[in-house]
């Protein structure tokens, strides 16, 4: 594979061995004293046959550039006639900023090679007046986001707009694909591909990912899905300078469990003093919020530090890309939210504060230091925790082999196609035979069956439930000519609110009021004003009781309380927040990282490696238990504090202990240890129970290899799955995409909770009474990928079948400690809410009993 | 982390509450139904019977099994306690057409119901209007042993009075973790019934809405769980 890739690029890299560029062009890159990448030249050779290709490159190698070339050399030639709007490119984005951006570094070149090429973008932001100008005279270059080109296709007129189609640009492919956006831009790019006069090339530009396979057959159409892929043509960049990585090593010893590195914070600092503008990544919002707090606090020299997530109200994210674009920054504590794409400014140190969970992301997000291919990009990596140490070392050792994750393959989702679907019927009398074709082609529905196909259109047509009680107030109905119509525009309008696959949670605003205010409020005056910091997730603010401290937009502040669907909070004092968890944005380990970081704790020779704290702790961990072979998993049990534990590692990531951990006191349960709670995280897995297990396995009344069977994710995992709130979530969120609940909107919203109510009230009726619906399907196999890693937890559960290495401890084992100290950090994810009524009434009863006088 | 449950007490400790108005008993049941033992009456408001087929009419096809759901409960409670009348407090129909919407089986359902038991509807704002064809009497309120059986509760209203039409809910929080559930809410003279069918939300009892109902006597609160109803304080009520 790599000597083929070599060859490609090498083959290229002679300039203008295969290609020509245009005078205009070629001058261009004269002038700027620019050569023309290898992977340039590839992709204006692959183009010139109209081929199309996906280009692999890292950042900062030029990617977009190398996109737009060959529809800047092909606009800037004699163009073929005009058979629709004239509409000739079409780039899509993830990211609606990223678009924004894309076109002001398009003017430059266009304007400097003086062509005459109209460059127009198309987001959520964009005027009414000037989006319906777009459909009727659009540019030659349109950039836009997938919701965007959904919303273009439904209409009539189409197939006029989109016939002059060239090229179809899709940039961040890796982020992309694998998602419901991405099903919904498949399910687009098969319908272009349909109505274009004749079929687009298409470009994907994607980061450096594991399995190109799955992002070459993305861009092509699948012509005969039974019988074999299509892939796209590849070619790849080479890669830039090698990151220089080093894990922050000090004498200090790793805690033993947490995520905050608050112990580091004054070298991370330091670091922050040496370099002109760095990124610290973390992985959760609540994380960046406390690591922020921390950094200011050791700022002796007022270095201006900003912070970016995705709770921070959008205004006061575009204020700080401002100052680091504008190098008025020097640091910015950042989640996922500044992974992507967009120059920002000549960062040139990357922090990563925790593990980075993944080899790509890790990849990705060191990128960002330095977008120049040939200056290697500069990170620093810290460990938050004992565990963390092995697996930031793992994500070294993966960075220096460019090693990357391996994204696992899934089917395209129904609630998706739902949508789609009516989004096709609403741009005309479709015929259900040559629509499944098309959605066919596209890859992530190359597997679907003509059945499924059919049940997803009466779904469309009549909600698809096994009583047919809406045939009459059927949306699509035939039109005569075996084609499907949507029965009324009404129909089309409805689809427009709502179509799109990004469900956000319930949010709720977050307001600081002043202290005049508040005073008011105690008096009982309604609180009126106040700057919005941001967001925060419903269930959040839910739990807090008015006076609770937390840290949010960088500040401590106090919840104060709810003022319809807004929260209202003061400045707080307090220099210690009570620290929310947050359930979201935790990425689990990805299975490449484990598998390192099993190896690297079976082989002691590469202990030496670790610092001495932590290779010591392994040490005690071998004398006092075992440690586990890497293709083992280990069980310990043993007896503490009048409780006995089970602990297991099997390194498969939180989402999938998680899983584990309920299905695991599920069996012990009915085997009679009396579980009575367990905690999970990315590493493994602790249960503690009533019984001493030990015992129980000794006496031969516990079989670990039974409790490890993997046909727990049977009948197990159905009936924990039915009940759980988990599904209910998802079920929503399916609800939503496929139409079956409407969207909220602004001016017409109902609260968040109005809504999560009635889907959980639908999802309890649609049960019961119709279980094999197929939005239960298709909510059931998001929980199963998404929420719950049981593709993952199946393989390990294979994996380690009569490899179970059990050890019987009469005491706590060192490998356990950071497991066990999480218990009581981590939120009790699930109670019965029946307990809390009884607590409440019984508290009452207790209240009406007490002596009186008191 | 999960924290399993504590040893239960027995079940049919919480399945109904006692409560009285107008020195009359009552059994608030944790279906949300209200029995009447003195007149062997059950007492139900907003069933919003074929609310699923209302939003199918405008194109959102909700599943269509809300009516048997919200029957097939109702049917259950009025065998547990033997009831021979069956009061509905409005809102019984989520629109004046619902009984034409209605599916052959459950009109069928509806009629076994009716058979076996007096039917009384009490008209409501979404059902100002109930056909012939739903079976049962048809009144715009009731006034029985002193107290008036509505849709709407009427702050201004002399006599005792069991109503509807606010959907009351509770929204209660025990050592940090948070329930919303729909709830009975009463005091001496006035009680609020839960909405009872299958689709039906719920406001919060401490909303404005339920201010001039309940004055500065303060409230009494029955929250409806999966297997009971519960009596909890209003101190331990909060807002949403």
């Amino acid at each position: 594979m790599t000597g083929k890739r070599a060859r490609r690029t090498s083959e290229t890299a002679s300039p203008g061995a295969a290609i020509r560029l245009p005078d205009v062009i070629a001058s261009w890159f004269r002038a700027r004293r620019w050569q023309p990448r290898p992977h340039q030249l590839a992709l204006l050779e692959a183009a010139a046959e109209h081929r199309s290709t996906l280009l692999i490159a890292p950042t900062g190698a030029g990617k977009t550039l190398a996109g737009f070339l060959p529809s800047l050399v092909s606009l800037s030639q004699r163009r073929s006639e005009k058979k629709g709007a004239g509409l000739r490119v079409l780039y899509v984005s993830p990211l609606k900023a990223l678009t924004v951006d894309i076109e002001r570094n398009l003017a430059t070149p266009i304007a400097e090679m003086g062509l005459k090429i109209r460059t127009e973008t198309r987001t959520g932001d964009t005027s009414v007046a000037r989006r319906q100008r777009q459909r009727i005279k659009p540019p030659e270059i349109l950039l836009t986001t997938p919701e965007q080109v959904a919303l273009l296709l439904s209409h009539p007129d189409a197939a006029y707009l989109f016939a002059d189609l060239e090229t179809v640009i899709l940039d961040e492919l890796h982020a992309l694909a694998a998602s419901k956006r991405g099903d919904l831009l498949a399910l687009d790019l098969a319908r272009l591909n349909t109505i274009a006069a004749s079929p687009p090339m298409m470009i994907g530009l994607s980061a450096t990912v594991a399995r190109p396979t799955e992002l070459r057959a993305f861009l092509v159409p699948q012509t005969s899905p039974d019988e074999r892929t299509e892939l796209s043509h590849l070619v790849v960049a080479e890669g830039g300078a090698r990151p220089e990585v080093t894990i922050l090593e000090l004498d200090e010893p790793v805690p033993w469990s947490g995520h905050s590195a608050r112990y580091a914070i004054h070298e991370i600092y330091a670091a922050l003093q040496r370099h002109r503008l760095t990124i610290v990544f973390v992985n959760t919002r609540m994380q960046a919020e406390l690591v922020f707090q921390e950094l200011w606090r050791v700022n002796d020299r007022n270095l201006p530090i900003g912070l970016h997530h995705g709770s921070l109200d959008a205004a006061r994210r575009r204020k700080v890309e401002a100052a680091m674009a504008a190098g008025t920054l020097r640091a910015v504590v950042a989640t996922s939210t500044l992974d992507l794409g967009i120059d920002w400014g000549d960062i040139d140190l990357v922090v990563h504060v925790g593990a980075p969970k993944g080899a790509s992301r890790f990849a990705q997000r060191i990128g960002r230091a330095n977008h120049r291919i040939d200056e290697p990009s500069r990170a620093l990596l810290v460990p938050a925790n004992r565990f963390e140490v092995l697996e930031c070392r793992a994500a070294l050792e993966a960075a220096e082999a460019g090693a990357q994750d391996a994204e696992l393959s899934r089917a395209g989702a129904l609630d998706v196609l739902a949508q789609h679907t009516l989004g096709v019927a609403c741009s005309g009398p479709f015929s259900p035979d040559a629509l499944f074709a098309e959605v066919r082609s596209a890859s992530p529905y190359s597997a679907l069956s003509r059945a499924t196909f059919d049940r997803v259109v009466d779904f469309v047509a009549t909600g698809g439930y096994a009583l047919r009680a809406y045939e009459r107030f059927a949306k699509l109905r035939p039109d005569g000519e075996g084609r499907l119509r949507i029965a009324h525009p009404r129909v089309a309008q409805q689809y427009r609110l709502n179509a799109g696959t990004i469900v956000e949670s319930p949010v709720i605003k977050v307001r600081l009021v002043g202290k005049r205010t508040l005073a008011g409020h105690r008096k009982g005056k309604p609180v009126q004003g106040g700057r919005v910091l941001g967001e925060i997730d419903e269930y959040f603010i839910e739990q807090l009781e008015p006076g609770a401290t937390f840290a949010f937009a960088g500040e401590i502040v106090r919840f104060e309380g709810m003022r319809d669907t807004e929260a209202f909070v003061s400045r707080s004092n307090a220099s210690d927040p009570m620290v929310p968890s947050y359930a979201g944005g935790k990425f689990p380990l990805s299975t490449h990282l484990a598998m390192r970081v099993r190896r690297m704790l079976a082989d002691r020779d590469r202990w030496r490696v670790l610092p001495a704290p932590v290779a010591q702790w392994l040490e005690l961990q071998a004398e006092h238990s075992a440690i586990p072979a890497e293709d083992e998993v280990l069980v310990e049990t043993f007896p503490r504090d009048k409780r006995h534990y089970l602990v297991a590692y099997p390194f498969e990531g939180r989402l999938a202990h998680q899983t584990l951990g309920m299905l695991l006191t599920r069996r012990l349960e009915r085997s009679g240890a009396r579980p009575l709670g367990f905690v999970a995280n990315d590493y493994g897995l602790a249960v503690w129970g009533a019984r001493d297990m030990s015992a129980m396995i000794a006496a031969g009344d516990l079989d670990l290899g039974r409790l490890f069977e993997v046909d727990m994710l049977g009948d197990d995992l159905d009936a924990w799955l039915a009940g759980s709130s988990l599904m209910k979530r998802t079920f929503r969120i399916a609800a939503v995409i496929a139409g079956l609940i409407e969207r909220r909107h602004p001016g017409r919203e109902k609260s968040g909770r109005q809504v999560t109510m009635s889907t959980d009230l639908v999802y309890d009726v649609l049960r019961k009474h119709d279980p094999g619906h197929i939005l239960l399907e298709a909510a059931w196999a998001d929980t199963a990928t998404g929420l719950l890693d049981v593709a993952r937890l199946g393989e390990f559960l294979n994996r380690i079948r009569g490899r179970i290495r059990h050890q019987s401890l009469v005491r706590v084992s060192p490998l356990s400690v950071p497991l066990l100290l999480e218990i009581g950090v981590e939120p009790v994810s699930q109670r019965s809410r029946e307990d809390i009524l009884r607590e409440a009434a019984l508290e009452m009863m207790r209240e009406a009993s007490a002596p009186t006088g008191q | 982390m999960l924290q399993m449950k504590p040893d239960r007490l027995g079940i049919d400790e919480f399945q109904d509450q006692p409560m009285s108005l107008c020195g009359k008993s009552f059994r608030a049941d944790m279906s949300g139904a209200l029995y009447w033992p003195g007149e062997r009456a059950l007492i139900v408001a907003d069933l919003h019977l074929e609310k699923g087929s209302a939003f199918a009419a405008r194109g959102q096809m909700l599943p269509p099994y809300d009516t048997r759901e919200t029957l097939a409960r109702l049917a259950r409670v009025i065998d547990r306690y033997e009831a021979e009348t069956v009061i509905a407090l409005g809102d019984s129909f989520h629109d004046s057409h619902g009984p034409d919407r209605m599916m052959p089986e459950d009109r069928e359902a509806l009629r076994t119901i009716q058979q076996h038991c007096e039917w009384i509807w009490v008209k409501g704002n979404h059902d100002p209007e109930i056909s012939s064809g739903a079976g049962g009497v048809v009144v715009p309120s009731l006034a029985v042993e002193g107290i008036t059986l509505c849709h709407e509760p009427d702050e201004g209203r002399d006599s005792h009075e069991i109503a509807g039409h606010l959907h009351p809910a509770a929204r209660v929080t025990m050592n940090g973790f948070t329930l919303r559930r729909p709830c009975f809410v009463g005091n001496g003279r006035r009680l609020v019934m839960p909405a009872f069918g299958a689709y039906t939300g719920g406001l919060n009892v401490l909303s404005t809405a339920f201010e001039p109902l309940f004055g500065l006597g303060g409230m009494n609160v029955w929250m409806l769980g999966q297997e009971g109803c519960y009596p909890v304080a209003s101190r331990l009520l909060s807002e949403d």
